[in-house]
């Protein structure tokens, strides 16, 4: 005897969370069965794992079935196949497009193409994650970057109008996207200590500032800000390269490091080595900026930063607290220096790559 | 007379890709009506077209409109090839023809294809204009309103109940046709679907037409079924009851919906037409004999015909089961003799033109139902043959005839007029169909026959929340009333009339156990009562309710054509012996004294039958408390079997205690002293017996032994009652918080929050032995309804405390080594605290009449706003609904989430693309908690196919239902939506047809759903209702204080 057909449908599709929690995390009904069992499932009403079978297999399948209207949200909310109360669907929403940093750490600036969907058994294998989860997570990565490939408009914005994500979880996805477009460099041995959160958090400030739609976008007619946020402002790339007047002038650089000098004189502990070091970081900041106008080098600005600043300092012991005191009088020090013209772009520039700075610099 | 039906497309959405080249589609559309055929432009290179044609106009004739549905096909334009169809949208414009229905058709409206499923959507409008309205509705039966709610709709007010309608209408099946052979799948998929919407639309027509002839203008409890009968060829046939309805002004409506709610007030006309005696053959089978003799409880077998005619017409008419309460025979009242005389002369004089005094109908004005005799039920096994003549489908009217004669003569063996809660359904498998009846055999009050005094003023027993509201409506009407039936009325006060018996006690068609009424113990009653009807309002009920399953399994052999018919019409009354019997065990075991709801299905397959019987079961306090259950070994054997006899009646009096607690039955115990009238010892065991074995013969011995013994017991001398005993025993608990009936609200549980959840659960078991004994089959039968039940409950735990309503269970036997079940039903989540006290207050309640008399006069004098009697539940309704739902909600799990809240939700957050999706609440009940139901926009009746021949890609056998299933609700949703409503009530499936070839990777499934669209608007959004509803409780309750 066996049961051939086993079907519920409700008039408003019953989803239980935990169990959709247990199907993103790809498991199989019977390990779903068996994660349910000792989290206790059947000691509630009167349950028996016959019963729980029958409702995993159940909450699964439903579960796939809907899987094709989460691949475009906004189809959700005015299809008419199931009903499903609003606030399920934002749940269900969310948490399919929510990721595993880990998982996403691994994929971050890879092209997302077919060759790295074949590899994914490996990210499997490396993450524990299961290979399902793991390509849902990636097709997830995929199809929010062809989506928003395309469009014009803020970034961020238009994951959240598509993809109807929350605020955090749409700037992840906006960062992912970001990585992926640029293929910035993330898998070397060096930057293998950086978090997804590292570069999501350095991702969202170059989106911030250095992309067409950073600069007070809002006036620019919608046709004119193609790609507005994917891509680094051309422009403001070029004028970077005037940034080496800095070390290229020699009396600018002298006269940088001995305000910075007196700024930070008896305020840091490796005020010693800084004033040793001082050409050296502030060259490594200033070439890093004028060799941006080449996507190859825009590509390996996290490794050379890590390269050319943090490790430096990390070799020399520098603090979170002294970095940071550094890189605030560096930048300012360069508005006293009266022959200096180019504020808007150092500003711009030094904002962001101090902060990104601060977040990297950890063990 | 003709009608204008205009349309208009005006927009796509969804599309499916049809185009793989540009993944793109170029959609248009034809718009089709009769033999009139329009066509939108192309709408190039869009999944989301805006077509915004003109108004398409169809100059029709209204008999047309009424049958034929307006058929939308969306096509993908092909300029080398033939272009694709996308998918098609029936839609029926009767609603439309009524102009008390919906206007206009207007929405999205989900494009199915039967072997696709939908594919995308299309926003249509539709409208008709009907000309020449002052003759509108005389020449075809336009406008006369059809409700499959079996009460008398909310708005409404009922005139006159002219009585029972039926029509049926035959045609060949298409899938049965030559043509067939040589066309694809879709369109002989769609020529069915056509065909049986054509039919469907003559049907109502036809029936519409039989009302206006009887003078009315709507049918209530239309039951519309179709037989598949194969290469016969394919039946759809209909039931209901006539009725003039008057609509309720908008000004009255808030105040009488609230009472109307329950009742129904056929003011018909059951005939007492003079019919043959009851036990119409002479040949009774001594197996009915057998079965008469041995129960001194409710087993009735009336007659048993057989009939044999020419080859091609085989029929054999089974002895048929009349449940009664019955019991051995007390002594008896003479006062009751003389009026009920009277009654019935009168009843007789005013039902002697009705053919069929019978009544779709299960819920009633107080005071309509006077007496209930008991279920009358009849099966007939019939062979079918092809209908050659389409036209006049004489064969299976007379059939039906001859079914509907039959339980009107059984209504009349039990001293009833009518009959009452009546349904007919079919089994069929091959060329072998059992017909099916039944209904309850009930005495009516004349008094509501005639016409215009029925503006009842009776209390909503569900609305109310209140355990037992009295009476009764006809209060108003009372003045025109003769004095002899005021009299009348005396003779049995509206709280337990009903359950007096009909039938005459020195007359009685059967030994019957009587005793004096418990509650105005003038009358007599029966000891158990069972019936096909609801609870009625005005009935006094101990505790709560329980659903009760009877389940069982018989074997037979293959076999062909008569030889097959008769060893199935041979089986049948061994299986409804058997199946009374369980229900007769349970329901003692559950310390109950009534079945309500009951309906009992047998379903045929080739190598066996299948039968489940169904009920809801309460503790009626005017009827004796039941009796235990008592067992015993029949011959006298060792220590150690008397052992186990003893352990044995220690778990089954565990048993009993354990659920008089559950369901919270504690009867009074002063009664007798009150009386101390000729009341039989209460404390007499009961006997139950069941049935050994097929023979008849050993039956019958059986019966001889024990008909006569006093003790009521349970043999258990063979295996079989042994396993009978366990399993009586193993019927799963139900878990905590939960309560389950298929009656449509739970005795006993008044107050229901707005939280609900309609769902269908199929399951199909293969069975892999096939040399199952009985014994085994029936086992892995009820396994398989118990686990189903169990798993309903594990689904739908998060909506505790509630109770699963109207469970409707459907059995088949889909082929010959599958078991089909088929659930429906609605969750509904009430509210705990309250509930208690309303217990509380119950308990006392039916304890100290007097008492509660006194304080709920004393409320009746205060302000009624504030007005918290001690019978209903204390706080104000709408405040214990938030709190309720306001927990639910801030919980953590989402599961499960009950409709109830989707819709405040939806309204507060609503998606960023375009107008949120409508949300429709669907129940197989006649009304929503919680709600008022202002508007009936028309019947939904919707037949669709859907077939597959990618079964393994689509999910196996499951995927593939699961998705029909929800398209199929979700295809309901959007036309209820396009009618302008918010919810589907009466809702049922009536056909889940499913066929399967997994070897050719095939799968087909026929469903068929109906129900009643509505707009209903929240109680709790005009704060006029409650204190009005209030205060009528208050009312009632006196008055029920009077009697």
């Amino acid at each position: 005897m066996s049961m051939e057909l086993d079907v519920f449908v409700g008039n408003t599709t019953i989803m239980d969370m935990e169990v959709y929690q247990l199907w993103l995390d790809g498991l199989t009904v019977s390990d779903a069965v068996k994660v349910r069992m000792d989290e206790g499932a059947l000691l509630e009403c009167e349950a028996n794992p016959e019963v729980l079978t029958s409702d995993t297999m159940d909450q699964f399948r439903t579960f796939q079935m809907c899987e094709r209207l989460l691949h475009s949200p906004t189809k959700l909310g005015s299809q008419l196949l199931y009903q499903i109360p609003a606030q399920n669907q934002i749940i269900l929403i969310e948490r399919y497009y929510e990721f595993d940093s880990v998982f996403a750490r691994e994929v971050l600036g890879k092209k997302l193409s077919k060759g790295t969907k074949k590899d994914l058994d490996d990210t499997s294998c490396k993450t524990g994650i299961t290979l399902k989860s793991c390509r849902r997570q990636f097709d997830n990565f995929k199809r929010v970057f062809k989506v928003v490939e395309e469009l014009k408009g803020p970034l961020v914005e238009n994951i959240q109008r598509h993809f109807l994500l929350s605020d955090t979880l749409a700037r992840d996805y906006a960062a992912i996207v970001f990585f992926a477009n640029s293929r910035f460099e993330t898998g070397k041995r060096k930057l293998q200590y950086l978090s997804f959160q590292d570069f999501a958090f350095c991702a969202g400030q170059l989106i911030s500032y250095w992309t067409i739609g950073a600069m007070g976008a809002p006036t620019v007619p919608d046709s004119m800000m193609e790609d507005m946020d994917v891509d680094l402002e051309k422009e403001f790339l070029n004028e970077l390269k005037d940034l080496k007047v800095l070390v290229n002038d020699k009396d600018m650089m002298d006269q940088h490091k001995i305000l910075v000098c007196a700024a930070l004189r008896g305020k840091i502990k490796v005020y010693k080595l800084m004033e040793v070091n001082f050409k050296n970081l502030s060259r490594a900041l200033i070439n890093l900026a004028s060799k941006l106008t080449h996507t190859k080098d825009v590509r390996d600005l996290f490794i050379d930063l890590v390269e050319k600043f943090i490790e430096p300092c990390r070799y020399d012991r520098w603090t979170v607290a002294e970095i940071t005191l550094f890189l605030t009088h560096y930048t300012n020090a360069a508005h006293c220096l009266g022959t200096f013209r180019h504020q808007m772009i150092w500003d711009r520039y030094m904002g962001v790559i101090k902060s990104c700075i601060l977040q990297m610099y950890h063990e | 007379m003709p009608g204008k039906l205009k349309a208009k497309i005006v927009a796509g959405r969804h599309l499916p890709v049809m185009d793989r080249a540009s993944d793109l589609t170029d959609a248009f559309v034809e718009v089709k009506f009769g033999n009139t055929t329009f066509k939108t432009d192309v709408f190039p290179k869009s999944l989301n077209p805006q077509w915004n044609s003109e108004w398409f106009k169809f100059e029709v004739d209204d008999e047309d409109l009424q049958d034929e549905p307006l058929q939308i096909t969306v096509l993908d334009h092909d300029t080398y090839s033939a272009n694709d169809a996308i998918g098609k949208v029936y839609i029926d414009i009767d609603p439309l023809l009524s102009c008390e229905a919906a206007t206009v058709i207007s929405g999205w409206l989900p494009i199915y294809d039967t072997i696709h499923g939908i594919r995308g959507e299309i926003n249509v409008l539709v409208k008709v204009d009907l000309f020449n309205d002052l003759n509108r509705f005389r020449q075809s039966s336009c406008g006369v309103k059809f409700f499959c709610t079996t009460s008398i709709p909310r708005c409404y007010r009922v005139a006159l109940v002219h009585g029972f309608v039926e029509e049926l209408v035959v045609n060949e099946d298409p899938e049965y046709q030559w043509i067939d052979r040589i066309r694809t799948p879709r369109a002989s998929n769609e020529a069915r679907q056509r065909l049986i919407s054509l039919m469907s639309g003559e049907l109502q027509r036809k029936i519409g037409l039989k009302v206006l002839e009887m003078g009315g203008n709507a049918v209530v409890g239309y039951l519309q079924c179709f037989d598949l009968e194969g290469e016969s060829g394919l039946v759809v046939r209909a039931i209901g009851t006539a009725c003039t309805l008057d609509k309720l002004s908008p000004g009255t409506a808030p105040n009488t919906t609230t009472h109307t709610n329950t009742h129904t007030l056929p003011n018909t006309a059951p005939t007492s037409n003079a019919c043959n005696s009851p036990s119409k053959d002479s040949k009774e089978s001594p197996l009915a004999h057998g079965c008469r003799s041995t129960h001194n409880s409710p087993v009735h077998s009336t007659c048993s015909s057989q009939r044999l005619s020419h080859s091609q017409n085989f029929s054999v008419s089974v002895p048929t089961l009349v449940f009664t309460g019955m019991g051995s025979g007390g002594s008896v009242g003479k006062e009751a003799g003389p009026l009920k005389t009277l009654l019935r002369q009168h009843t007789q004089s005013a039902l002697e033109q009705r053919e069929f005094p019978i009544f779709t109908l299960t819920c009633f004005p107080p005071g309509f139902l006077v007496h209930v005799g008991g279920v009358v039920s009849t099966r007939s096994v019939k062979l079918l043959d092809r209908i050659h003549n389409p036209d006049e489908p004489e064969t299976r009217d007379a059939w039906w005839e001859e079914i509907r004669q039959e339980i009107k003569s059984h209504a009349k063996a039990l001293g009833c007029h009518a009959v009452v809660g009546y349904s007919e359904s079919t089994s069929i498998c091959e060329e072998v169909c059992i017909l099916s009846a039944s209904g309850t055999a009930a005495m009516l009050n004349p008094r509501f026959m005639r016409e215009g005094c029925l503006d009842t003023g009776g209390s909503d027993h569900r609305l109310s929340r209140q355990p037992h509201p009295g009476m009764v409506g006809s209060e108003r009407g009372e003045g025109e009333v003769s004095s002899t039936w005021l009299g009348f009325e005396d003779a049995s006060p509206p709280s337990c009339g009903f359950v007096h018996i009909p039938y005459d006690e020195f007359n009685m068609p059967f030994p019957a156990q009587l005793t004096y009424c418990y509650h105005c113990r003038r009358q007599k009653v029966p000891d158990v009562l069972f019936t096909t009807i609801d609870l009625p309002a005005e009935a006094e009920v101990t505790g709560k309710g329980c659903l009760i399953q009877a389940r069982l399994c018989r074997t037979k052999k293959k076999a062909q054509g008569e030889v097959n018919a008769t060893s199935i019409s041979n089986l049948l009354p061994f299986m409804e012996y058997e199946l009374h019997t369980q229900l007769m065990n349970k329901l003692k075991l559950r310390s109950m004294n009534a079945l309500f709801g009951l309906r009992i299905q047998i379903s045929v397959g080739e190598n066996m039958l299948l039968g489940l019987a169904s009920a809801t079961g309460v503790y009626l306090s005017a009827l004796p408390a039941p009796g235990g259950i008592q067992i015993a070994g029949k011959t006298p054997s060792d220590l150690s079997y008397d052992q186990h006899i003893s352990t044995m009646q220690k778990r089954i009096d565990d048993t009993i205690a354990k659920n008089k607690e559950l369901y919270n039955i504690h009867p009074p115990e002063c009664i007798e002293e009150v009386v101390g009238s000729p009341i039989p010892d209460r404390q007499r065991s009961s006997r139950l017996f069941r049935s050994t074995s097929e023979s008849s013969d050993e039956l019958s011995e059986l019966d001889l032994s024990h008909g006569k013994k006093d003790a009521f017991v349970l043999e258990i001398d063979d295996t079989d009652a042994v396993e009978d005993i366990q399993s009586l025993l193993t019927d799963a608990p139900i878990p905590a918080g939960f309560y389950s009936c298929n009656t449509e609200v739970m005795p006993g549980i008044h107050n229901w929050t707005s939280g609900l959840q309609m769902f269908t659960s199929v399951r199909v078991y293969r069975l892999s032995n096939a040399n199952l004994t009985n014994q085994g089959l029936n086992k892995i039968f009820t396994d398989l309804c118990e686990n189903l039940l169990k798993s309903l409950y594990f689904k739908l735990r998060s909506m505790i405390p509630c109770c699963l309503c109207h469970l409707n269970f459907t059995v088949a036997v889909p082929e010959e080594e599958l078991i089909q079940v088929a659930v429906t039903a609605v969750a509904m989540s009430f509210d705990k605290e309250t509930q208690q006290a309303a217990d509380k207050a119950l308990t006392r309640g039916s304890g100290e009449n007097e008492e509660q008399l006194q304080f709920s006069m004393e409320m009746c004098g205060e302000s009624t706003i504030s007005n918290n009697q001690p019978t209903a539940k204390p706080s104000g309704v709408p405040e214990s609904a938030m709190v309720h739902s306001s927990r639910v909600s801030s919980s953590e799990r989402c599961s499960p989430l009950p409709e109830g809240r989707s819709r405040s939700l939806r309204s507060t957050r609503s998606l960023p693309c375009g107008a949120p999706v409508t949300v429709v609440k669907m129940t197989p009940l006649s009304f929503l908690p919680g709600t008022r139901i202002v508007k009936y926009l028309g019947i939904i009746n919707m037949f669709f196919i859907r077939e597959t021949t990618s079964l393994r890609e689509e999910g196996g056998v499951s995927g593939f239902l699961h998705s029909f299933i929800a398209e199929v609700f979700a295809m309901v949703r959007a036309h209820v939506a396009a009618l302008g409503g918010n919810a589907l009530v009466s809702y049922s499936m009536k056909e889940c047809v499913f066929m399967e070839n997994p070897n050719k990777n095939q799968a087909q499934c026929l469903i068929n759903v109906s129900g009643d669209a509505v707009i209903f608007i929240r109680e709790s959004d005009q704060e006029a209702i409650p204190p009005l509803l209030t205060s009528r409780q208050t009312s009632s309750t006196g008055a029920d204080g009077t009697t």
